[in-house]
């Protein structure tokens, strides 16, 4: 690392800034910044380390966006956040829960971003987060009530939870959705197509259904764009496109473990290298680190095997929960992984998950971690 | 006018005054109003499809108000409040 490592964390109750020293050793906290604020998640525009923008909501409060565009030092609200058109239909109007992914558009838009919404919803600033517009080709799309049926959700509602932009074209996109799983659009978000065939939905009548499935975190490789990874809410997959059939590589993790989790990571540099989380699937899902023993597990070969990380964790009694957006990596050499926990705690591998370190914990509920060079 | 109490979790937006006054022959129109000095207020109290959020209540003269289109006359106090929920 040249300048060191920023980790914006979103949390249940406001969000943070932590900055890592280039040796990532030390660590120092900035915040809380907007106390309170259930904080979805808090990015900054990896085009070009400026802008950063945070969604925001309370209790009581509808949805925001704030802005910073000095490095967290201070935020404005935007002038118009995301919000569905105005409807006729009351009471089953669609109005934005929250904002829960923000998504940096493609190095060739700058100002461009996307975001996803609870009720599932596609919105797109093209001034840098400060006006949002409603993305018809989805939200108005005619199958919209078939993809999001209006009984489906999370505990925290129903998701679209990820948009993910292909390096190489900026009209090739998908999203990921906890109704209808991942979609994909070739023309810029106007028009939009299921692709989860091969993908388990174990919770429907037809287990591997066109739409349906809950995909949790989908991740494309960066050195090689036409791979995508999932962590779904059924297992692990893969799928190397044009192939439209996902591989479920999660059957070659332990049995003991399963291949249940929120979240997939990348490595930025070697395509056939990711982490999972895994967390306890089974009876009621309890969502917790199976046999309250923490691990995350790496395959170094596309998914054909996994090996278990847990050196530096607790090896018994600790049962976290690692949400979709708290589990990430810088782009250092070696990769450091972070990961936040819902009880508040942040751990760090600087050696691609040899061993694992707590670098701090007493904050609330952890929504999400994103790494970013220091400024 | 009308007077008009903010909650505490609207503050952030008049510098930390509870107490304001407005103009509007309605809730909505007082909301406007507000919104045209506290820019992004109304959108935290009312969302997209013009209902009051669900943990917010709004009060004129006392009688809680359950649709922004309520009238208000001249001389009345408006409430707003952080319902009981949360944690």
């Amino acid at each position: 690392m040249t300048n060191g490592v920023r980790l914006l964390i979103g949390t249940r109750k406001g969000a943070w800034i932590w900055r890592g020293d280039s040796a990532r050793g030390d660590w120092t906290a900035e915040g809380p910044i907007h106390l309170g604020q259930i904080v979805s998640h808090l990015v900054v525009d990896r085009r070009t380390g400026g802008t950063m923008l945070m969604a925001a909501a309370t209790g009581h409060l509808g949805p925001t966006i704030f802005r910073s565009t000095d490095g967290g030092k201070t935020f404005v609200e935007a002038s118009r956040p995301p919000a569905f058109p105005k409807s006729s239909d009351q009471p089953g109007a669609r109005a934005v829960d929250h904002t829960f992914w923000l998504e940096p558009g493609h190095a060739a838009e700058p100002g461009v971003w996307w975001a996803g919404t609870s009720p599932p919803g596609l919105f797109v600033s093209e001034d840098d987060g400060v006006n949002w517009e409603s993305v018809s080709g989805f939200n108005d799309h005619p199958m919209y009530d078939k993809w999001v049926p209006a009984d489906a959700g999370t505990p925290d509602g129903p998701l679209l939870n990820q948009v993910v932009i292909d390096p190489r074209d900026a009209r090739h996109m998908y999203i990921a959705t906890s109704t209808g799983g991942v979609f994909e659009s070739t023309d810029r978000a106007a028009a939009w197509a299921p692709l989860n065939k091969g993908v388990e939905a174990n919770f429907m009548p037809d287990p591997y259904p066109e739409y349906g499935q809950d995909a949790h975190f989908i991740a494309l490789a960066p050195t090689l764009p036409d791979r995508l990874w999932q962590q779904n809410h059924c297992g692990i997959y893969r799928l190397d496109r044009p192939a439209v059939t996902w591989e479920r590589i999660g059957r070659a993790m332990p049995a003991e473990t399963g291949d249940i989790g929120f979240t997939i990571v990348p490595h930025p540099r070697d395509a056939d290298t990711a982490w999972v989380f895994p967390m306890d699937g089974t009876d009621v899902w309890p969502r917790t680190s199976p046999g309250g023993k923490p691990a995350a597990y790496r395959t170094r070969d596309a998914g054909k095997s996994w090996e278990r990380q847990d050196k530096g964790f607790p090896a018994d009694q600790a049962w976290f929960t690692v949400k979709r957006q708290a589990f990430c990596a810088d782009e250092g050499a070696p990769l450091g992984l972070y990961l936040g926990t819902t009880g508040g705690e942040v751990w760090m591998s600087a050696d691609e998950g040899g061993s694992w370190r707590s670098i701090g914990g007493h904050l609330p509920e952890i929504y999400s971690v994103v790494a970013a060079p220091l400024q | 006018m009308i007077q008009v109490l903010l909650p505490t979790q609207l503050q952030s937006y008049s510098a930390g005054v509870s107490r304001v006054q407005a103009s509007g022959a309605t809730v909505d129109l007082v909301l406007r109003d507000l919104d045209q000095r506290f820019a992004g207020l109304r959108f935290r109290v009312v969302d997209e499809q013009d209902r009051i959020r669900r943990h917010m209540r709004i009060f004129v003269g006392g009688e809680a108000a359950n649709d922004i289109q309520r009238p208000v006359a001249d001389g009345d106090e408006v409430l707003i409040f952080g319902a009981l929920s949360g944690g």
